[in-house]
């Protein structure tokens, strides 16, 4: 997956450098850290990684921001852009795929307007599908934040889509 | 908990916490699997009718693991008598405890049922009767946040008697005798794997348990962990003695919650109790573990690249040899088992070689446990000696197919398997018989599938997996599943041509034997085993122009059979797009070709199977 390269921190949209730089102290980011559970606490404090951030790592555990970058960019769960409030975990798993994953997926993204990894301009929903959520009893399957829906139709989704938007 | 100080002070607490009550009952609430609709809140209120009631000592309300039968979510089992029920809320819990607690009698309608027949025992439901638990024999019953509980069901007692017992090379003795293979996929006997790692030089040995459980359709080794992860650190700690590692990881996949916390619960009061750290029940044997967390990478499952991300790099796979036995995590002896593998390590232990390999075939000893699920009737966690045959856990078992339709294949290993037709259905399963017909045992996802299956769009479906998961590193794995998966999409368009199957058989072979590491070695698989066994689904595709199980959207047309429909109106209601009608004085519905996407809901919904589907639209438009 292609991503783009990590831009100055002045792009890091509503991020307080400041903010950043007290959670790293808070989490104790050092040069014995490990570098992919740090970035899992940073990014679980923020909600996703800005540039600041991986700075912050890189100079504290003295990892060179090209590592640091490359192991954000290899694994799927890291973020670097902001994310929407709730995140829909759509299942791609082969149990949901028989059983009408796809036409779930296709439903959703209609409904939102938006594709795989993007976040809806209202900043309420981001989207992205995931390999197995290992509820394949309940296929089709997604997860909302860390509430599972089973057993969807498109009727479904739409009226749970709905239920978010009203709150 | 108290200190386990020596060996026998493990024993002598698993007969002071084992004695039975049998005025007690108890009743086993699943609270991992079923956590997704509602089980903590099914608890809560068990517990509210138990307080309120007054049955504190009499009563007592245990959240487990997985009991299996997770078509019956939330699944609820009481126990002394056995009782199963099924999909229970939080308003079943007053006629629970009132009726059958208190009362004696069965609440009918949470009761299992077969042909129309109630079935109240669990252990007369055939889901359960035709099963074989050893691995998963505490799994359901024990709760796994509990160590006491654990300890009061056995656990460790493999660990104390290897420790105090027997040498490390009486251990591989044991488990090469046992014939115990990697549960993981490959089935490379597991004995072996320690001998290796014992061998090898050097003072410092890790030894990793892979929890990456990353093929979508398994969920076994996230049962194991959630329901009885005291069985797999006992694995672990035979394992570490056996090869001579002072430390151990846990690899587990970020996408479990459950399991991680459940672990790190374990973790600790296992550490806590003296089972880990320094000096091992009194043994002298040192032995601790940690946990991390992927971060969503398929590839991680494969050794060198889990050992990569333990070292908090790029999960990238690296030509073997040299092999981790000899040169793994932080360049030292590592030895890596799968979940599954180390669960059985302490059966093994405590009933002996011998025993443990009369259970299975000649060359694949023991159980192995199936996610079963697709469109099978009881999906859920099956464990069955190797050597059950498909037709045993899919019909038996497993109940037959959704709405009575025919079994079509069974894909069973994930994006490294294969699909087996029905002809195989009586095929004796175990890791070489499995093999010779196109399919590996993988981690044990068996997923289902009938006639409304696509074979061309299954292995579309796998083949763009196994690409986005390609970490990049070889061409053939990068570049070889970009092509084939280019080629399968464009026959699922209906632009394929006869010339484009036979490219995806050289393609295929080529990638498998020129790939770095397991992933790309077996991405072909789902492609050339569909081939194999469903050649004609990919002419009809590219000849015909017609997918025949009406999923490739560009290939069907849902037309409605007249003499079928009862003009019911459930699919006019279900169409996403409106394009279904009431017909002429409600005798049928009709479909709009304009407005349909073939997206198949009405299909799913129809109760008469009045929904049919044809060739390309393009075939229809004045038919």
């Amino acid at each position: 997956m292609m991503r783009e390269p990590v831009e100055d921190t002045s792009t890091d949209q509503g991020v307080d450098p400041a903010e950043v730089m007290a959670v790293l102290d808070e989490l104790g980011v050092g040069p014995d850290s490990d570098l992919i559970s740090i970035l899992q606490d940073v990014q679980e404090r923020l909600g996703w990684l800005p540039a600041a951030a991986l700075r912050g790592v890189s100079e504290r555990t003295r990892i060179p921001l090209s590592r640091v970058y490359g192991v954000v960019s290899f694994y799927a769960q890291f973020y670097t852009e902001p994310h929407g409030k709730h995140t829909i975990r759509c299942c791609r798993g082969t149990a949901c795929h028989v059983r009408g994953g796809q036409r779930v997926f296709g439903v959703i993204s209609d409904i939102l307007g938006i594709g795989e990894g993007e976040t809806t301009p209202d900043m309420l929903f981001y989207l992205e599908t995931v390999a197995c959520i290992g509820t394949c009893f309940l296929a089709p399957a997604m997860l909302i934040d860390d509430q599972c829906y089973g057993e969807l139709t498109p009727k479904r989704v739409e009226t749970i889509l709905e239920s978010y938007q009203v709150k | 908990m108290k200190r386990i100080e020596t060996v026998d002070d493990l024993g002598r607490m698993r007969e002071a916490l084992s004695v039975p009550r049998p005025d007690e009952v108890v009743i086993r609430v699943c609270s991992t699997g079923c956590r997704a609709l509602g089980a903590l809140a099914v608890c809560d209120a068990l517990d509210a009718e138990v307080a309120s009631r007054d049955l504190g000592g009499r009563v007592r309300v245990v959240r487990v693991g997985c009991h299996g039968l997770c078509a019956g979510a939330v699944a609820v089992l009481i126990d002394p008598k056995g009782i199963f029920y099924k999909n229970v809320t939080p308003d079943d819990a007053g006629e629970i405890i009132a009726q059958t607690v208190i009362g004696g009698e069965i609440v009918e309608r949470l009761c299992w049922s077969e042909d129309g027949q109630i079935v109240p025992q669990r252990d007369e439901i055939a889901f359960y009767k035709h099963q074989r638990k050893l691995v998963l024999q505490n799994c359901g019953v024990i709760a796994p946040a509990s160590l006491e509980d654990a300890v009061a069901h056995g656990a460790y007692q493999g660990a104390a008697k290897a420790l105090s017992e027997m040498s490390p090379d009486a251990v591989i003795a044991e488990v090469l005798e046992s014939g115990l293979r990697g549960r993981g996929g490959a089935g490379f006997p597991t004995g072996r794997k320690w001998q290796f790692a014992r061998a090898a030089a050097g003072d410092e040995k890790y030894i990793i348990c892979n929890a990456d459980e990353g093929d979508p359709g398994a969920f076994m080794d996230r049962a194991l962990l959630e329901g009885d992860p005291h069985l797999v650190l006992e694995g672990m700690i035979v394992g570490a003695y056996a090869i001579g590692a002072a430390q151990g990881y846990i690899y587990v996949r970020a996408e479990y919650p459950i399991a991680i916390e459940h672990t790190i619960l374990a973790l600790e009061s296992a550490r806590e109790a003296g089972l880990l750290g320094e000096n091992i029940m009194g043994t002298g044997f040192d032995f601790d573990i940690e946990i991390r967390q992927g971060a969503g990478a398929f590839v991680c499952g494969e050794e060198t690249a889990l050992i990569a991300s333990i070292e908090g790099k790029r999960g990238m796979p690296r030509p073997r040899p040299p092999f981790p036995a000899n040169s793994g995590l932080q360049d030292r002896p590592t030895n890596i088992n799968n979940v599954e593998t180390l669960a059985n390590v302490p059966l093994v232990i405590v009933r002996g070689a011998a025993e443990y390999a009369s259970t299975g075939t000649e060359a694949s000893r023991g159980t192995k446990i199936f996610a079963l699920a697709g469109k099978v009737n009881n999906t859920g966690l099956v464990e069955v000696p190797m050597g059950a045959t498909l037709r045993q856990i899919v019909f038996d078992i497993g109940g037959g197919i959704l709405r009575g339709r025919k079994f079509k294949a069974a894909q069973m290993g994930g994006p490294s398997g294969g699909c087996v037709p029905a002809e195989f259905l009586d095929h004796p399963i175990d890791y070489d018989s499995l093999q010779e017909i196109g399919a590996i045992m993988g981690s044990g996802g068996l997923i289902v599938m009938d006639e409304t299956t696509c074979m061309v769009d299954i292995a579309r479906f796998f083949t763009e997996f196994v690409q986005s998961e390609s970490c990049g590193k070889c061409v053939p794995c990068r570049i070889g599943t970009k092509r084939m998966l280019e080629i399968l999409t464009r026959i699922t368009l209906g632009a394929g041509e006869l010339e484009d199957i036979d490219r995806l058989v050289k393609l295929g072979e080529m990638i498998r034997e020129s790939s770095l590491c397991g992933l790309g070695q077996t991405a072909p698989n789902p492609v050339l085993s569909t081939i194999r066994y469903f050649r004609d689904e990919y002419v009809a595709h590219v000849v015909d122009g017609n997918c025949p199980a009406g999923v490739c959207k560009a290939l069907a047309t849902f037309v409605v059979a007249p003499e079928l429909c009862k003009a019911c109106g459930l699919c006019v209601k279900a169409c996403p797009v409106d394009a279904i009608s009431d017909g002429a004085k409600k005798i049928l519905a009709l479909i709009d070709q304009d407005k349909c996407t073939a997206c198949g809901v009405c299909r799913d919904t129809c109760k008469f199977d009045a929904i049919i589907t044809s060739g390309a639209p393009d075939d229809q438009t004045n038919g």
